[in-house]
């Protein structure tokens, strides 16, 4: 009987349910994975609108319209939350993990695709819980990273935060599910001669993406769940007085918060790659110190993670193998800068679109690269730690860093998603008042930083005024910047041209470039053989 | 007589102190760059070692910045419309692992010197206790007789110089100058972050434990910070501001406080009395 059913399944290929039961029972990881891009642009608008509104606030001092700081704690909150588990990683892993992953590896799915469409709808659960935090009560004023505290009952009263909690619960369930997709693929359906070091850039990218999910997300679930039964329950894990303590949460938190970091900017290494390499029209230099600096980036990842917690009061030998620690970090991402600067040398580079994000995120990460080196260094971090500095920093290596990312994956990839190729003049307008639109946004806060500016103040004293309005004006060219990349996205998708199935030309050496764009509904019916093919 | 005299002249040491004041106030400057200047030994270090590494991460960056040049106008596909197929060169890959390492080395040395520098003070001549609450700081002179006080935002509608607002307290923290005094730090609920950009690197006030740091003031004057951890509603406003006076006025204030609370008001007299200069809030 089952076996008739599979019959029966197989006999309907080429053509697929319609309507809605075609994307909410998906199975197919290019329609689970285009639903991941439209989750992670409507949380952008949601989680962008927010930092919009956090500068409109501090264009000017005093206070502009928003009279209830605890409403501005929860914005703040809100947006970094959403960037995080709902913008980029539903973008980089979901999206773009799921459309190409198993093109370029030349298998005509994932392992479990049912497991991936319980991997997107728990994703979409999560969204739903955060959104109805901010409506059950008075919201979750903590920032993202929730310490208690602050987060425990005595100051957070109302279901708000457990809300959140339970939103992250999900994201984080979504997540692992989805990274044990990613490595039994990647490990088990690469397409015959496709040896692990013959495998593009991005899907090792993936594939260690999808080990620092497996190992961090369970220490973040286990650090929700003592605060859920603190805040209900009458646990005192994090509760001084009761033998526990707040510090812990610390530990465990930036335990799974600073793999993250790299959960976040690893597939944008991958996709960066696969750029420099095609419009260079060369082979990736140093194919294998690629692979292995993204491996020891993953592993050293997970032992740096008190550089988070420089003023928390650890003894100065702790914070002297953290410096250590991080500062190894600086080696393997020289690596990755210097090789894809290999890449291009001696290339014939062909400047579109996607290459210009793509250089764009290279040297926009060395900015922000740069001065995490300095907040490695705990006597300077305690000094600017908390402060715009650190803002700046950050929002270099994501906001900068693996947003750009984003948009460079969009251009390259929109052809073969969607069979229409986006308009040239108008992607890199777009990209150029995107670049200085979010150095007049972040770089001034540095100085800001520097100058003893605290984050996640809805008002500042006077002397910050001149740096806080040139970045709010910042704020105003992104964000202009981002309309234009929806009326991009809207003429691509209404009247972009026809795609063919290489728009690169030679350099573009990976399997996706095989099928025809659109990718077909079921790709590598046959499965490819790989000769000599990629990188090395 | 002789007792009015010497209140007189207690009130000259804090009019003095006020005048200094007026020659000093560390306070964020418009437009500024740079550092707030540091006037303690520690801030000096961190200063100074910020100057060093800003130098080499300002080289890398334009470095980098270069070869992305060079590459664009050498390597674009007009200049250079066929493609090498070089993907290896050991030693260029030994040369940016190799070179980069001793570059951390080169600011690892002197980061960890500093950071045991900073770490504590056993030879403090004095302690100052701080205790963070939601919004605002109080402060305990345990080497003085133990008196304490509650130090709070002045409200924008009381300040008079603008450059202060959101920075000034009604009572502000009194410390001697060139002494080396003990900090100690806990809070009574959230966490919060003390910290004073020309004075005192930053370190969490945490509820259940007692953090310990350090400061010898250079000089007099008016020193301004603020809360920097989100310790819930309102985070940004619960500044700390320190006067630092000599020696002598020290003496004479922290003596006139011990009377304070040693007198029948007890305590809270006391803490109206340590407002310095500002006028009332709260
Ligand atoms: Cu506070």
């Amino acid at each position: 009987m089952a076996y008739a059913a599979s019959h029966d399944a197989h006999d309907d290929h080429g053509h697929h349910p319609s309507g809605w039961r075609r994307w909410v029972y998906s199975t197919n990881h290019k329609d689970i994975g285009t639903m991941y891009m439209v989750v992670s642009m409507l949380s952008a608008v949601l989680g962008g609108g927010l930092s919009w509104l956090i500068r409109l606030e501090l264009a000017e001092p005093g206070i502009q319209f928003i009279t209830d700081f605890q409403f501005y704690n929860v914005m703040v909150s809100a947006h970094g939350l959403i960037m995080v588990f709902f913008v980029v990683m539903p973008a980089l892993i979901g999206g773009f993990g799921n459309w190409f992953l198993p093109l370029m590896i030349g298998t005509p799915d994932m392992a479990f695709p049912r497991m991936n469409n319980v991997s997107f709808w728990l994703l979409v659960a999560a969204l739903i819980l955060l959104v109805l935090s901010g409506i059950v009560g008075s919201g979750v004023g903590t920032g993202w990273t929730v310490y208690p505290p602050l987060s425990n009952i005595e100051y957070h009263p109302g279901p708000s935060v457990d809300f959140a909690i339970l939103s992250l619960h999900l994201a984080g369930a979504s997540s692992v599910l989805g990274a044990m997709n990613f490595i039994t693929t990647i490990l088990n359906m690469r397409a015959p001669g496709m040896t692990l070091h013959r495998m593009p850039l991005f899907v090792w990218a993936m594939l260690i993406t999808a080990f620092l999910l497996l190992l961090a997300i369970p220490v973040l679930a286990g650090a929700l769940t003592m605060l859920l039964t603190d805040r209900n329950f009458g646990t005192a894990f994090f509760k001084t007085g009761q033998g526990g303590d707040p510090i812990l949460w610390q530990h465990l938190f930036w335990f799974f918060g600073h793999p993250e970091v790299y959960i976040m900017i690893l597939p944008g290494f991958g996709i960066v790659s696969q750029i420099v390499s095609t419009f260079s029209r060369k082979p990736i230099f140093g194919y294998l110190g690629m692979v292995y600096a993204m491996v020891s980036i993953g592993f050293v990842g997970f032992v740096v993670w008190a550089h988070h917690m420089f003023s928390v009061g650890l003894t100065s030998s702790t914070r002297a193998y953290f410096v250590v620690a991080t500062m190894v970090i600086a080696v393997p991402t020289g690596i990755k800068i210097f090789s894809w600067i290999a890449t291009m040398w001696g290339g014939s580079i062909s400047f579109k679109t996607p290459m210009l994000w793509a250089i764009g995120f290279i040297f926009l990460f060395v900015v922000g690269g740069v001065t995490g080196v300095v907040l490695a260094n705990a006597a300077i971090a305690v000094s600017v730690h908390d402060t715009y500095y650190v803002v700046a920093h950050f929002h270099y290596v994501l906001s900068l860093g693996a947003v750009f990312s984003i948009f460079a994956g969009f251009y390259y990839w929109i052809g073969k998603m969607s069979g229409r190729q986006y308009p040239e003049k108008l992607g890199q307008l777009h990209f150029w008042t995107s670049f200085v639109g979010v150095n007049l946004l972040f770089f001034p806060q540095h100085f800001l930083g520097v100058q003893g500016m605290p984050r996640r103040i809805p008002d500042y004293p006077d002397a910050f005024t001149g740096w806080n309005m040139v970045s709010s004006f910042g704020a105003l060219v992104t964000a202009l910047s981002t309309v234009l990349f929806f009326y991009v996205v809207y003429r691509t998708l209404t009247s972009g041209e026809k795609c063919a199935a290489n728009p690169w030309g030679e350099g573009a050496s990976t399997l996706e470039w095989t099928v025809p764009s659109p990718a077909p509904f079921h790709t590598h019916e046959v499965m490819p053989k790989i000769g000599s093919q990629p990188a090395e | 007589m002789l007792k009015n005299l010497k209140a007189l002249a207690g009130l000259a040491g804090v009019l003095v102190a006020s005048v200094a004041a007026v020659a000093l106030a560390a306070k964020p400057e418009p437009w500024a760059i740079l550092f707030q200047k540091p006037e303690s030994p520690v801030m000096e270090q961190i200063v100074s070692f910020n100057d060093y590494i800003s130098i080499v991460i300002i080289l890398i960056t334009l470095f980098v910045l270069a070869l992305l040049i060079i590459v664009v106008v050498k390597f674009n596909e007009k200049a250079n419309p066929t493609p090498s197929k070089n993907t290896h060169n050991t030693l260029l890959e030994v040369a940016w692992t190799v070179i980069p390492v001793l570059i951390l080395v080169a600011i690892g040395i002197p980061s960890i010197r500093i950071l045991f520098f900073m770490d504590k003070n056993p030879a403090a001549e004095m302690t100052l206790k701080v205790t963070g609450h939601q919004w605002y700081w109080s402060y305990e002179y345990p080497d003085h007789g133990n008196f304490s006080f509650d130090s709070v935002m002045v409200p924008e509608a009381d300040i008079k110089d603008r450059s202060v607002r959101l920075l000034e307290v009604d009572n502000r923290i009194v410390l001697p100058v060139e002494t080396d005094i003990r900090l100690l730090f806990t809070s009574e609920d959230v966490i919060h972050a003390w910290a004073i950009p020309a004075l005192v690197a930053k370190i969490d006030a945490v509820p259940g434990r007692i953090n310990e740091s350090w400061v010898r003031i250079n000089r007099p004057g008016i020193y301004y910070g603020q809360c920097s951890e989100l310790c819930g509603v309102n985070h940004g406003f619960m500044p700390i501001a320190v006067e630092a006076v000599s020696k002598e006025a020290f003496k004479r204030w922290t003596d006139d406080k011990k009377k304070q609370a040693a007198g029948p008001s007890g305590v809270e007299v006391a803490a109206d009395a340590a407002r310095p200069t500002t006028g009332s809030a709260r």
